[in-house]
């Protein structure tokens, strides 16, 4: 059992845990994940590292509601545990002295971007960071970004806060005001936005590292249903990744491969539902 | 009862194993084969012959003294059997069910010359599964020397070192990246071929009586790497067998609904999948299922396919089996293939796969395949298969399982340079002791033969285990430097 220290909601629909899992913190690195899971009957999701303290040995993940799994790890309190916990699994972010590099996050992508953005500030990068979600709930962690980045750029699509709009068009107008100059952009955030990032950086022939984040099952190469298409091949995003390089990904693959449990993960949450609902009916009953 | 004479033996009927009904079983998952009952176990130990010099101890990898355990059930003395039994082969209940022994001790049982070998695998089950439920042989262990020893990968090999080691008295901590113990004896081999209570048993038992240390979720070569456990630990032992899956190279294998059989097993296995929603982990299953390969892996997920059309689809639907070579090359246990083909499984013989056909939202609609023919024989001595020119057909299917072979995973490979490997990725190893090129290092399994047997793979983690505890003994020189 791996203990939940500390929990809190970002948002609606994303909650911050803080777990002990000093194994993992010892070594974990910017740009890794870890592979969770709630209980005996629970499924296998992976899940970044948004970030890490090796001294109290704990692991920062970011819990986003998207299907059963995720809701129902939203229940757990603080003093719970998570039945697995293991990690710190994939390649760790490639940080060097590029020069000036933009980090761009969209919604829940922000959370595993932090890490990868400190680590860039500390090697001595200059660090343009582009924000965004759908609207000014959604969006967390402005302060944290900002306190590793030179510059910040926040966006919204209904303009609640900071400018309104995508992150794709500040990163536009950036390749546009500084010609040449940015060495490499990383992106990260749903795959519709990281599709589009790399799209919007192509022309200018910029570097795109984007984190994918497919389907697992084991997260060490055991089973293959992690698998990416690359202009050369398939890759497996949880040992060949779960970086890879925006420009070279086959978009449309990646999108219709995670949409392939849709059903069965719409007929858990309804059930999940249902069982909540007959768990407070019981409990109103009751009192 | 009075002693039979052979020709009396030999007119004994090799005895069947009850079976579920085959309609019945497409629609569960659990054990098909029954065991022995007692009667059918003694009447079965009877054939035995005893032979002076038995050719059947030939056949088994761990030298198993089979006609001495035998004669033990024959007179009724089940705990002389185990007794007998665990001098060489500590999971019984397992090997009984899982080994190919048409191809081991039973092919070369003298009875098989005229008519049917005995049922050697049968009695080996049913003298295990006594064991799990009588416990009759203490596992002890040794006084505690201090050492510590570190076993990665908790399949048949590290499972076999590490109880073998821990009865030595040395310390041991086995070393999982899952979340449950097993290897392929949980995560691939389903429940109705090897129950999950068996599998369980066995290790719950040694880990208790030997004070094992179990780490789940430690991922060798991301949490810690080999020279990190060669820094805490006096000797390590790789078994993290062969788990990487291969996929062939035609176009459509990223589509939608194509999988590897390690995938598929993994689900419906490790997490239950079968029983999807009380377990979270979905895994569909399609109306068409093309399942490819013919060895225990592809009748194993054939098979699970099957009850999964069953249980989840509406019962209708097909599964086949495609296959490049011939019925008679087939590499899958005998008893399997019976049964895959009881329940229902549709073998396509002498058929290769040239491209897997999509519809526009990427999921699978076909498989476009060609006929085969037999050749000369190639280097393994097996007709070689060719195509048959312009012979190309589309079978129409929704899912495709790839159950070709598997290969080392290479992430306990991080960072370990010294430890050499063949071009097959596989970790190079001395056969008889199990020592690596890499010093205090020694591995067994299929992480050094490629994907193999149980029972070779318990056989490898026996010979490390004896090496590891002469070495740490110090009655072993310690690595030589033409070995490090
Ligand atoms: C579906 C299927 C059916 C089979 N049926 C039969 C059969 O009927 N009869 C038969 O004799 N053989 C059968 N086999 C083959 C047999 O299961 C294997 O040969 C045997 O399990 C090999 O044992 P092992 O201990 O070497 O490896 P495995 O059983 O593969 O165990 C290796 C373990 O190491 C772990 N591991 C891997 N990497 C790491 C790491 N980096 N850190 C920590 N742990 C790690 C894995 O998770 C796994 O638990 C079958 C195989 C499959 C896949
Ligand atoms: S998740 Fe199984 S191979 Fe990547």
């Amino acid at each position: 059992m791996y203990e939940i220290l500390h929990k809190e909601r970002l948002n609606p629909t994303c909650h911050l845990m803080v777990v002990a899992a000093p194994g993992v913190a010892r070594k974990a690195r910017a740009g890794q994940f870890v592979i969770v899971r709630t209980d005996e009957y629970g499924e296998r999701i992976p899940l970044t590292i948004a970030d890490f303290d090796r001294d109290k040995g704990t692991i920062t993940i970011i819990l986003q509601e998207v299907g059963k799994s995720t809701m129902e790890m939203g229940t757990l309190r603080v003093g719970d545990g998570l039945a697995t916990f293991a990690g710190p699994l994939g390649h760790p972010t490639e940080v060097q002295q590029y020069g000036t590099v933009a980090c761009v996050g969209g919604g829940v992508g922000i959370a595993p971007l932090f890490p990868i953005t400190r680590a860039l500030k500390e090697a001595g990068n200059e660090v343009v960071s582009i924000i965004g979600a759908r609207s000014s709930d959604l969006l967390f962690w402005e302060e944290r970004m900002e306190s590793v980045s030179n510059r910040l750029i926040v966006c919204t699509d209904d303009g609640s806060r900071g400018r309104q709009g995508v992150v794709t068009e500040p990163l536009t107008e950036l390749l546009e005001e500084r010609p040449g100059q940015i060495a490499r952009v990383w992106a990260i955030g749903p795959a519709i936005m990281m599709k589009f990032a790399s799209l919007a950086t192509r022309p200018y022939k910029v570097p795109t590292i984007v984190s994918l984040n497919t389907i697992m099952v084991d997260g060490t190469g055991m089973c293959g249903g992690c698998r990416c298409l690359l202009e050369d091949g398939a890759r497996f995003v949880c040992v060949d990744g779960p970086e890879f390089d925006g420009h070279k990904v086959d978009w449309d693959n990646l999108l219709s491969r995670q949409q392939f449990y849709r059903e069965e993960e719409q007929q858990a949450v309804e059930r999940w539902q249902h069982r909540c609902q007959l768990d407070e009916a019981v409990a109103r009953g009751g009192s | 009862m009075a002693e039979l004479t052979n020709k009396e033996r030999m007119r004994i009927p090799r005895q069947d194993m009850p079976v579920q009904d085959a309609a019945a079983r497409r629609a569960n998952f659990d054990e098909v084969a029954l065991g022995l009952e007692t009667e059918a176990a003694r009447l079965e130990a009877e054939r035995c012959l005893q032979c002076s010099r038995p050719r059947c101890v030939e056949g088994c990898p761990v030298d198993v003294d089979i006609p001495g355990f035998i004669e033990a059930v024959r007179t009724g003395n089940l705990s002389e059997a185990v007794r007998i039994m665990k001098t060489r082969n500590s999971l019984p209940a397992i090997c009984g069910r899982v080994c190919p022994q048409e191809t081991q001790c039973e092919q070369l049982c003298i009875l098989g010359k005229k008519g049917e070998p005995v049922a050697i695998g049968r009695l080996e089950r049913i003298v295990g599964d006594w064991e799990l439920r009588e416990r009759t042989q203490a596992l002890e262990k040794a006084p505690s020397t201090g050492k510590r020893v570190a076993v990665v990968g908790s399949g048949p090999a590290g499972l076999v070192c590490a109880v073998d080691v821990a009865r030595q008295g040395h310390d041991v901590t086995l070393l999982e990246s899952l979340h449950l113990p097993g290897g392929v004896l949980t995560y691939g081999i389903p429940e109705f071929r090897l129950p999950k209570s068996v599998v369980m048993g066995e290790i719950n038992h040694a880990i208790e009586n030997l004070g094992i240390r179990l780490c789940v979720d430690h991922v060798i070569g991301r949490i810690a790497t080999l020279a990190e456990l060669l820094d805490e630990y006096d000797a390590v032992f790789l078994g993290t067998g062969a788990g990487l899956p291969s996929f062939m190279d035609i176009p459509g294998v990223n589509l939608n609904g194509v999988m590897s059989a390690n995938e598929f097993l993994s689900r419906v296995n490790l997490m239950r999948g079968y029983d999807f929603p009380q377990y979270d982990t979905p895994v569909k299953i399609g109306e068409r299922v093309v399942v490819i390969g013919a060895g225990n892996v592809a009748m194993d997920a054939a098979r699970c396919s099957i009850r999964l059309q069953e249980l989840h689809g509406n019962g209708r639907g097909e599964v086949h089996i495609v296959y490049r070579r011939s019925r008679e090359e087939v590499p899958a246990r005998a008893e399997e293939v019976d049964h895959a083909e009881e329940e229902g499984v549709i073998f396509d013989f002498l058929t290769n796969p040239v491209e897997i056909m999509g519809d526009e939202a990427g999921k699978v609609t076909g498989m476009r395949c060609i006929r085969m023919q037999l050749g000369e024989p190639d280097d393994s001595g097996r007709r070689r298969p060719v195509p048959v020119e312009g012979s190309e057909f589309d079978l129409p299917v929704d899912t495709v399982i790839f159950a070709l072979g598997t290969s080392p995973n290479p992430l306990v490979f991080v960072e370990a340079e010294s430890l050499s490997r063949s071009r097959w990725g596989t970790v190079i190893a001395d056969e008889e002791t199990g020592r690596t090129t890499t010093a205090r290092v020694w591995a067994g399994g299929d992480v050094v033969t490629g994907a193999a047997t149980v029972v070779s793979a318990m056989g490898a983690g026996r010979r490390a285990a004896a090496d590891i505890h002469a070495f740490l003994a110090g009655e072993l020189e310690p690595w030589s430097d033409s070995e490090t």
